[in-house]
């Protein structure tokens, strides 16, 4: 479920954004990617991504939930018993999401109608219950609110990305605006985008593409 | 019985968890690689769906919902607890699977040695929160439910059980080394979808 945590070595003296600090912001942008290295959070990246809009309000509510419930468990992470920690960590992150959820209902009802279920779904996100497990678990505070902002950027990355494909092939647009038309070319859109299928191809390639620049590579 | 018969086809073919919705993908990806581990893990969320869904709609509809709490007295009428359904559902849901592990290791070893690994793994697993949550959006009554859950669960089974076959194939194929494992994957499971898309527009 989880890959390896970062250990990081806490000392007094270390500054807010040392090397180390920086490196769990960058790293889960390429070579520890939550989706297309840890295989975490793949449910929510396949089904909100037809459209970049429902897509941004998603990466940005799972940022803001995986970095304050790692903050709140890396907070608790020593009064917590190991045998309940799963079901600590999970009204944690419920406590998050009916936030998040109710925040979406109040100000974007619209997007939260096209998320339906997915925002509540934040929930059993692995992205969040990995982090909590492998990283807040046993890091401080503020090492742990930069890894969920690193982990959230992430799969902000790749939703944005997909998302990007998706929409601009499937029905000619991004952000709802006609690309295509705006530029006078006809274009009819491609419905295998807008399938779950062709989500699944394209993430695909993606993965296919990252790891080809960056060198992970898989036994099987 | 017809309308159960109707549900319990859509939501095993037509609305499959995987190929359709992408629920449950975490584990569907990581525990598809031999058929037998794929099918302990099937049969046990087929097991917690189908136990969580009729509970969750008991819950929802005895004491979520706005007016719900009507039969507690008519002071409750007005009372809406809808915004406590994220942390009800995966509570029961969290409970249940902890029973089940505990049942199950307690009456059948056997079933635990194998199952035992998978079981706190459900818990976490998006299709039984998201099975609860699409039982909510429709207007089903408990048989309803029940049906759909357990066909939930079953169409769950079957998408992980073709797939752990077909990974089992793929380790004497070729595949372009940076295509290995996860995306290869992906490109099966795409494949599969587009097979399964065949069912829309199948009605009873």
């Amino acid at each position: 479920m989880s890959t390896e945590a970062v250990a990081v070595q806490e000392k007094k003296s270390e500054p807010l954004f040392s090397k180390a600090n920086r490196k769990l912001i960058s790293n889960p942008l390429d070579i520890d990617n939550p989706v297309t290295v840890q295989i975490l959070g793949v449910c929510s990246a396949l089904a909100v991504t037809t459209q970049m809009k429902p897509a941004f309000v998603m990466s940005l509510g799972l940022t803001i939930v995986t970095a304050s419930s790692n903050v709140v468990i890396s907070m608790m992470r020593n009064s917590i018993p190991s045998r309940i920690r799963i079901i600590v960590q999970l009204a944690v992150v419920s406590l998050w999401v009916i936030l998040v959820d109710q925040l979406l209902k109040a100000y974007v009802y619209e997007v939260s109608k096209q998320l339906s279920v997915f925002v509540g779904l934040i929930i059993t996100n692995c992205i969040v219950m990995g982090r909590l497990e492998a990283y807040a678990m046993g890091n401080k505070p503020w090492p742990s609110l930069l890894d969920g902002m690193g982990n959230g950027l992430g799969y902000g990355m790749i939703l944005m990305t997909l998302a990007f494909f998706r929409e601009l092939f499937g029905g000619g647009s991004l952000f709802g605006f006609k690309v295509f038309e705006s530029m006078g070319v006809h274009y009819t859109g491609n419905g295998l985008m807008l399938l779950p299928a062709g989500a699944c191809i394209l993430l695909g390639i993606i993965i296919w593409i990252q790891r080809s620049i960056n060198g992970y590579r898989e036994s099987h | 019985m017809e309308n159960l018969i109707n549900i319990g086809v859509r939501s095993v073919f037509i609305d499959n968890m995987i190929f359709a919705y992408f629920l449950g993908m975490c584990s569907f990806l990581a525990i598809s690689k031999k058929v037998s581990t794929a099918f302990g893990l099937g049969i046990a969320v087929v097991f917690v769906i189908g136990i969580t869904v009729p509970i969750n709609w008991l819950i929802q509809n005895y004491v979520l919902t706005a007016g719900a709490l009507a039969w507690l007295g008519p002071s409750f009428e007005n009372i809406d607890l809808n915004f406590l359904q994220f942390i009800v559902f995966i509570s029961v849901i969290a409970a249940i699977t902890q029973l089940t592990e505990m049942a199950v290791e307690k009456l059948s070893p056997a079933l635990y040695g194998t199952l035992g690994i998978f079981l706190p793994l459900i818990a976490v697993n998006c299709s039984v929160l998201g099975a609860a949550l699409f039982m909510v959006g429709r207007p089903y009554n408990l048989a309803e439910a029940t049906v759909f859950g357990i066909g939930s669960g079953i169409g769950w089974m079957l998408a992980i059980v073709a797939l752990a076959g077909v990974r089992e194939k793929m380790k004497y194929s070729n595949v372009p080394a940076p295509l290995r494992g996860l995306g290869i994957t992906f490109i099966l499971v795409g494949l599969m979808s587009l097979g399964f898309l065949s069912f829309l527009g199948f009605s009873l």
